[in-house]
Formats: structure tokens, C-alpha cells, sequence
């Protein structure tokens, strides 16, 4: 085989790999995601699924007990609620009223957060604290 | 003197705009004056956003809420060190921040360069002072920092608790300094296409601020990962979160882009694809620092939506379509000068990091944007969290780690079987080593760490007889001893040993990144006084709660600490006492809640109880539960309320009296705390990620430091290598050598 020929197979082999590498990453990655959610969208959740759950924590519904805590998360815009039992870090910023991400799964009527999951959009830089 | 500093940044644009035409029109009609008046125009937009930039300093120094940015950013109970670095905690500061940084830094290479280069450089001009017209168009006619307010409020909003942290100071600017410092290689790589000046000239030009780059970026990224872990509650330091993804991703491909253009100095190789390299990393830049202020995407730095989006969105636009369009039409001028030799080379190593890197990248880019190519696809946003990213991280990384180990040790052009044995043996024999002793120690849950101790271990000794070796030779020539002879070994090729000491450092990190993510124990649990808890093979004793105030040097409030005494054991015996806490910021809105209640209602932050050791860090933080002491906070609101009210109160005693409540309420903290839940992590290996670090930069800076007259040391290393080669005195084989050896870094 002559060098040029040589290099055009080395080449065509290469991004043919690289191509099928991606399109596995591109296949796993659209089973592997959670869907985000609000709670009013989270009727029809289906149990086994995670889901990337947002809202804001409703005032007083913060309960912590010995090694977990329950909370409830409604939609930014509307009444739905949902309950959500967690265990694992809570962020400084996480407090009633803030706006929360957490990944969860369906257990009967609540939802379970997965383990250190939970995010607080904080009223970081870039942003006034009165906005909050 | 907000006036002048908006006058500052509108005269700044003119003259930017002016610099663009008057540089491209010199190149153009190869009329040096204007090409020289071209350059002078970013002096004076370096000099004229100094000036705005201090205008904006001083403003937040003096506490002049006339401001708006200041009165929203600031406050008399900022702290002096956090009004210095409140600035660039507003939209308006750090993009006035970014401009500073980009023209001292334009400046700085223009300066360097004004002899050399005389093609390329007046389009580089052109391109440095376009960032300059957009970042400064935003400045002036979206984003104005010299907004004032008609009243000028008594008192502003405070810098956000949450960024009260050392690192305030320098993670931001070392950011936006490796964001800036990457627009110098894409601006002069832009210059080159357009002149068809693409040999390595003006890779050697930018070299050093593209390793400037790799560096300050490396070091803003790590101070934020610093942070996280010694702030944050949480105890980690990477989240795989879109903001810290936006900074890592012009970094890796700045990792790669320092690599392969050693192969286009040496063989003239790779120009298209150096060439898509930099010109990636700029748009990269560019996009982080889009995605921070964008809100397009969820990110815990939620940064809020901005008007910034079209903007920002249309020159990333701008960047992609000219980058495309300049390589494809400059494709035949990009051809090769030389063909890869053998895949046992340093070139095909060299390109093999290439590829990983570039992967990692993308994976990476794949993941953050995966909401919204999730969105245009199937209609439903959805996203991929950090096991998904592990996943196909953790491999990549793998091989990356094993090929910077195997670069140094094999030869350029063509290593021999035999060549290539003789250096690989000795570390991969450590390599191997490591990896039975981590077995025998335990670490054989997760084999990806195991592995990753040993390749650490390979690059680590790898490098350690480089120097060994290098070293030998040199005391073969001269009687200097073990120690002078090492110096004088990395004097004389900075580049090449400054890069090794940055592969060991890499190598360090990783081990750390390793042992800490895969053999760590975190535990939550609720406490009261005298109960323990367990982690890994510490247990955790809660001993007693401690509280107290902090005021600021002026005598006022800034916040109200809840903390705790822990004592650690480890079979039985004391290892140390922490003593985590949390401090409470009062809330600014102060209608909503009592003068005493607000001060619990407002921000809060961890200050981490933490043992730092070689083998193991023992990390503590607490979160008391505010609520079981909300009966006090009302009670001392009503009688707060009752006393202020009256009218014979003066503000000095309203304000004795705040302090005299806010006293009782932490002694009762004292007497009778309330349950608090301890979250403690047994993290081994950990420091290595810090001491790596610090490696690092040590290594970098080295590479980095300033050689004297570059002509004068070529012709010396040159007749080095002539005369090593006839002495024969090295054991490896003969290189080709025409010039100083590049340095490989990271």
C-alpha cells in the first residue's frame, strides 16, 4: 500500500472509531439523564425514574430529624407541592423560601432525594440580595 | 467622579475603534506610523480603563452609595479586605474587571512584540482591541458600573456573606486573567491566517501568555475548588457544575494547545490543527465567560438572567464563523512541512494527549450543554449529574495520566524498542509496585483508584530519573555537586524540567483527586452535647457549643457565630479538637422580620472545622437548628420593639440594648443548645490535591520566568548539543537538536 493510501485508511479508521464513541456517549446519555421538573409536572412521575426536581421551599415545612430531613417544594409560580425526604448536605444558602434543585425518585405519595443532591440557586454575584 | 470614570470608558471605545482602523489600515497600506498609532491605542485604552477601574476601587473603599453598584455591593459593615474585592462581585465590575485585565495584557504582548512580527501583529492589534470595543460597548451602553443614584441610601446592601472568603480576592481576577490571557495566542493565531504568517513565529510571541493562561486559569480554577472545600458546608471541591465545567474546558484545550505547538516549533507539524486549537480555546474563553452571567443554563452560581445573552451570543457567533472561515481558506498555506515518523515517538505521544484532552473536553461540553441539546431534541430539558460525568472522566483521565508519564521518557521522531525499554522499565516497575502495596493496604474496592495511584506513581518516578539522569550528566562535564548540578540542570532548559515538575505535580493532584473521591466516608447526624458520631476510623465527640458576636472595626454587627468544641479520636486516642461554627448575617429586608430576628433569618455561612494530613483530612461543619430557637428570638423582638418605641430612647441605647439582646440570646445558645446536625468527612490522601497544586505552579513558573535574549540562547543550546554529542556524554539517544527542548506542562 502506498504511504498516501496508507494514511487515508489510518484516517478513515480513526474518525470512524471516534464517530461510533460518540454516538454510544450521545445514546447513554439520552437513557441517563433526569428529566428537570417542577412539582405540578411531577404527577405522572413514574417510580424508578430520577428526576431533576426545582422550586422553591415552602415556608414552614423544614422538619429535621435525627439523621434526615423533610421538606416541601411547590412550583415557583403556583400552589402544586410535593414532599421530599433527604439526607446528605444541605448547602449554606438552603433556607424556606429559596429557590432548590434536588434530584429525586418517586416512593408512593413522596419523593426521596438522592444523597447529597440537593443545590441552592443562591442570590450569588452578579445579582442584588433585595431580588431574593 | 462617577462621571469621569464613565468618561474613562466612553473615550476607551472611541479609541479603541480608532486603534482597529488605524492598525488594519497600516497593514493594509504597510504604513508603519499608523501600525505604531494602532498599538499606542491600546496603551491608552490599558490607561484610560486603569483609570475607571480605580474610580470604581475607590468608590467602594469611601462606601459612596451615590453608586448604585456600590450601595447594592457594599455596605459600612463590609469588612475593608471584602470592599477591595466587591467590585468584581457585581455584573458591571467584573466586566469593567475583564476589560483592565485584557488591555494590560494586550499592552504587555504588543510591548514584547513591537520589533517583531511586523506582519501579524497590527491584525492581532485589530483583533485584542475588537474584545475591547464589545466588552467596552457593554460597559457604556448596557452594563454602566458609574451608575449613580439621585438619594444616595445611608446604608448598602453588604457584600454577599457567601463570597466573604479570602478567595474573593484572588480566585475572580485569576480567572478573568487565563480568560484574557487566552485572547493574546487566538488573537495573534487570527493575525497569522489572515498575513499567511504561519510558521511558528507566533507561537514562539505568545508562548509565554498562552502558559500565562494555562496558569492563571489553573490557579483560579483550583482557589474555587479551595474554596468550595474549606467554605462550603459540603465538603467537596468539584461539582461538575456548568459554571466550574465553563472554566475547565478552555483550560484543557489551553493543556493541549501548549503541547502541540512544541510539535509545530520542532517539525513544523499540526498547523491546522494548533491553529483550530487556539482558536477553540479563545471561543471557549469567551463562552465561560458568557455561561456565568447567561442564566442559560442551572447552575448553583445562579448568577441571574442578564441582558447580556444577545450580545455575547452573536460574537461567539462572530469568533466561530471567522475561525472556520479563516482555517478552511487558509487550509493549503497549513499543510504540513513533515510527516509523523513512527507511532513510538514523542510526537505520536504528544498527539495521543492531544486526542484525550480534546475528548475530555468535549465530553464535558457535551454534558453542561446537555439541557438545552436535550430540549432542541426531544422537546424535554433534562440533564446529567456528576456519576455521569465520572463515568467517562475517570477512564479518559487514566490514559491521559499514563501518556504524560510515557512523553518525557521516549524520544522525538522515532524511539527505538530497545531506547524506549530502557527508560519506561524503572518507573513502570514503581508503577507496579504502588499498586501492590495499595492492594495489600485495602484500596481494592475501587480498581479505577488503585490504577490511578499506580500510573501516578510511573509519571512520578519517570520524571525523578529524568532529573537523575539529566543530573548524572551534567556532573560528568563539570565537578559540580548533586544539588548544584540538579539547579544548573533546570537553569539551563527551563522549559523542558519546569514542564516535568508540573507532570509530577499533575501527578500528585491526581493521586489526591483519587484517594479523596473514592475512598472517602461522609457522615450526617444529629447531636446533642456528649453523643458521638463515627466516620471511617475517627469518632466525633460533640463536647459543648460555643457562640458569639462579631462587629466590624466601626463597632457595628456583622454577624451573630453559633460553633461548636468537637473532640476526634481515633482508637480511642485524641487526634485533635475542632471546633466547626456557623455564622448568621443579618437579612436586609428589614421590614419583613424583627431587628432581632433578621439577624437569623439573613444569609448564613460554614466556617469548617478541618485537620488537614498527609494520610487523612478530618473535615467538620454544623448546622444548628435556628427554629428550636425562635421562642427567644420573638421574645427578644417584643422587648426590643417596646423599648425602641418609646420615645425617650436614644439611638445609642436602642442600639446597647440591640447588642445587650443579641448577648442573651447566644449565652442561652450556650446554656441550652439546640439539637445540630455535624456532617464529618474522613477524606484520605487529600493535601496531595493542594500540595500538587502548589507543585504546579512551582513547576509553571519556572517554565514561565523570563530568558534573556532569545537569539543568543538558541546559538548556546545549540553548541551545548553539538558538544554533548561529540563528548557522547548523554545516556539517552542522540537528539536532533536544533533548538532548546520545549517544555511539556501538565
Amino acid at each position: 500500500m502506498d504511504p498516501s493510501r496508507k494514511r487515508r485508511v489510518r484516517l478513515v479508521t480513526a474518525l470512524t472509531i471516534a464517530l461510533l464513541l460518540a454516538g454510544a456517549l450521545v445514546y447513554t446519555t439520552f437513557s441517563a439523564a433526569s428529566p428537570e421538573r417542577i412539582p405540578s409536572q411531577l404527577s405522572t412521575a413514574q417510580a424508578g425514574q430520577s428526576y431533576k426536581l426545582g422550586g422553591t421551599v415552602v415556608a414552614g415545612s423544614v422538619r429535621r430529624t435525627p439523621d434526615s430531613m423533610t421538606f416541601q417544594v411547590r412550583d415557583p409560580k403556583g400552589p402544586a407541592k410535593v414532599k421530599v425526604s433527604y439526607t446528605g448536605s444541605v448547602p449554606d444558602p438552603f433556607r424556606e423560601g429559596r429557590e432548590v434543585i434536588v434530584t429525586v425518585k418517586r416512593d408512593g405519595g413522596e419523593f426521596v432525594g438522592q444523597r447529597d443532591s440537593l443545590v441552592t440557586k443562591c442570590p450569588s454575584k452578579f445579582q442584588s440580595d433585595t431580588q431574593s | 467622579m462617577a462621571t469621569f470614570g464613565r468618561a474613562c470608558l466612553i473615550l476607551g471605545l472611541a479609541v479603541a475603534l480608532y486603534g482597529i482602523a488605524a492598525s488594519i489600515h497600516g497593514a493594509r497600506s504597510g504604513r508603519q506610523d499608523w501600525v505604531v498609532s494602532g498599538r499606542r491605542a491600546v496603551y491608552a485604552l490599558a490607561g484610560l480603563t486603569t483609570a475607571a477601574f480605580a474610580v470604581l476601587e475607590i468608590a467602594f473603599l469611601r462606601s459612596d452609595f451615590s453608586f448604585s453598584v456600590v450601595a447594592t455591593h457594599s455596605s459600612t459593615t463590609t469588612p475593608l479586605f471584602y470592599k477591595m474585592a466587591a467590585p468584581w462581585s457585581s455584573q458591571e465590575g467584573s466586566l469593567l474587571l475583564w476589560l483592565f485585565m485584557l488591555s494590560i495584557w494586550s499592552s504587555l504582548v504588543l510591548f514584547l512584540t513591537r520589533r517583531r512580527m511586523r506582519e501579524v501583529a497590527p491584525y492581532a492589534t485589530a483583533v485584542l482591541l475588537g474584545f475591547g470595543v464589545f466588552f467596552g460597548g457593554l460597559l457604556v451602553f448596557m452594563e454602566s458600573p458609574f451608575d449613580v443614584l439621585p438619594i444616595p441610601p445611608l446604608e448598602g446592601t453588604g457584600l454577599n456573606p457567601l463570597l466573604r472568603h479570602p478567595s474573593m480576592m484572588i480566585h475572580p481576577p485569576m480567572l478573568y486573567s487565563g480568560y484574557t490571557l487566552f485572547a493574546v495566542p487566538f488573537a495573534f493565531a487570527v493575525g497569522a491566517l489572515i498575513t499567511r504568517r504561519v510558521d511558528a513565529e507566533w507561537i514562539r510571541s505568545t508562548r509565554r501568555f498562552a502558559l500565562g493562561a494555562w496558569l492563571a486559569l489553573g490557579i483560579g480554577i483550583l482557589l474555587g475548588a479551595r474554596w468550595s472545600y474549606s467554605e462550603l458546608g459540603w465538603g467537596g471541591y468539584w461539582a461538575w457544575d456548568p459554571v466550574e465545567n465553563a472554566s475547565l474546558m478552555p483550560w484543557l484545550t489551553g493543556t493541549a494547545f501548549i503541547h502541540s505547538i512544541m510539535i509545530q516549533e520542532r517539525r513544523g507539524m499540526l498547523k491546522i490543527w494548533n491553529a483550530s486549537l487556539v482558536l477553540s480555546t479563545g471561543v471557549l474563553a469567551i463562552l465561560g465567560t458568557f455561561l456565568v452571567r447567561s442564566g442559560i443554563l442551572d447552575s448553583i452560581h445562579a448568577f441571574g438572567a442578564s441582558t447580556l445573552g444577545v450580545p455575547f451570543v452573536s460574537l461567539i457567533a462572530v469568533m466561530i464563523a471567522g475561525s472556520i472561515a479563516l482555517v478552511v481558506s487558509r487550509r493549503e498555506t497549513l499543510r504540513s512541512e513533515n510527516k509523523l515518523d513512527s507511532l513510538l515517538s514523542r510526537e505520536a505521544v504528544f498527539l495521543g494527549n492531544n486526542l484525550v484532552l480534546v475528548a475530555l473536553c468535549a465530553v464535558i461540553f457535551f454534558g453542561t450543554f446537555f439541557p438545552l441539546i436535550s430540549e432542541a431534541v426531544t422537546g424535554d430539558k433534562a440533564s446529567v449529574g456528576p456519576p455521569w460525568f465520572d463515568q467517562y472522566v475517570v477512564p479518559l483521565a487514566l490514559v491521559l495520566v499514563l501518556l504524560s508519564g510515557i512523553g518525557p521518557l521516549i524520544a522525538w521522531r522515532r524511539a527505538s524498542a530497545a531506547g524506549a525499554r530502557r527508560n519506561l522499565l524503572g518507573p513502570a516497575l514503581v508503577g507496579v509496585a504502588v499498586v501492590v502495596v495499595s492492594l495489600a493496604l485495602g484500596a481494592g474496592s475501587s480498581p479505577p483508584t488503585v490504577l490511578m495511584f499506580g500510573l501516578g506513581a510511573f509519571v512520578i518516578a519517570g520524571v525523578v530519573q529524568e532529573f537523575w539522569r539529566g543530573a548524572r550528566a551534567r556532573r560528568a562535564m563539570s565537578d559540580d555537586g548533586p544539588l548544584r548540578s540538579v539547579v544548573s540542570l533546570v537553569r539551563r532548559n527551563r522549559r523542558r524540567y519546569g514542564g516535568y515538575i508540573v507532570h509530577s505535580g499533575m501527578a500528585l493532584m491526581f493521586i489526591g483527586i483519587a484517594g479523596s473521591s473514592a475512598l472517602q466516608h461522609a457522615n450526617d447526624a444529629n447531636l446533642k452535647p456528649g453523643q458521638s458520631m463515627r466516620s471511617g476510623p475517627y469518632d466525633v465527640t460533640y463536647v459543648r457549643p460555643t457562640s458569639s458576636i462579631t462587629t466590624t472595626a466601626g463597632g457595628r454587627l456583622e454577624k451573630v457565630n453559633f460553633g461548636s468544641v468537637l473532640d476526634v479520636r481515633r482508637d480511642g486516642k485524641h487526634v485533635t479538637t475542632l471546633r466547626p461554627s456557623r455564622s448568621f448575617f443579618p437579612s436586609t429586608a428589614i421590614e419583613d422580620f424583627g431587628p432581632v430576628g433578621r439577624f437569623f433569618e439573613g444569609e448564613a455561612t460554614s466556617e469548617v472545622g478541618l485537620k488537614a494530613g498527609l494520610t487523612h483530612d478530618v473535615w467538620t461543619a454544623m448546622t444548628p437548628d435556628i427554629d428550636a430557637l425562635k421562642p427567644i428570638i420573638d421574645e427578644g423582638d417584643k422587648v426590643f420593639t417596646k423599648f425602641a418605641n418609646d420615645p425617650g430612647t436614644t439611638p445609642e441605647a436602642r442600639s446597647q440594648a440591640l447588642a445587650a439582646i443579641l448577648v442573651g440570646i447566644t449565652e442561652n445558645y450556650r446554656r441550652s443548645p439546640p439539637p445540630t446536625t455535624f456532617r464529618v468527612i474522613a477524606s484520605p490522601l487529600v493535601t496531595w490535591l493542594w500540595i500538587g497544586a502548589i507543585v504546579i505552579v512551582g513547576g509553571a513558573l519556572i517554565a514561565l520566568w523570563p530568558t534573556g535574549d532569545p537569539a543568543r540562547r538558541r546559538v548556546r543550546a545549540g553548541y551545548a548539543a553539538r558538544v554533548a554529542q561529540e563528548l557522547g556524554a548523554t545516556s539517552r539517544e542522540p537528539e536532533p537538536e536544533p533548538e532548546p527542548e520545549p517544555v511539556r506542562s501538565a
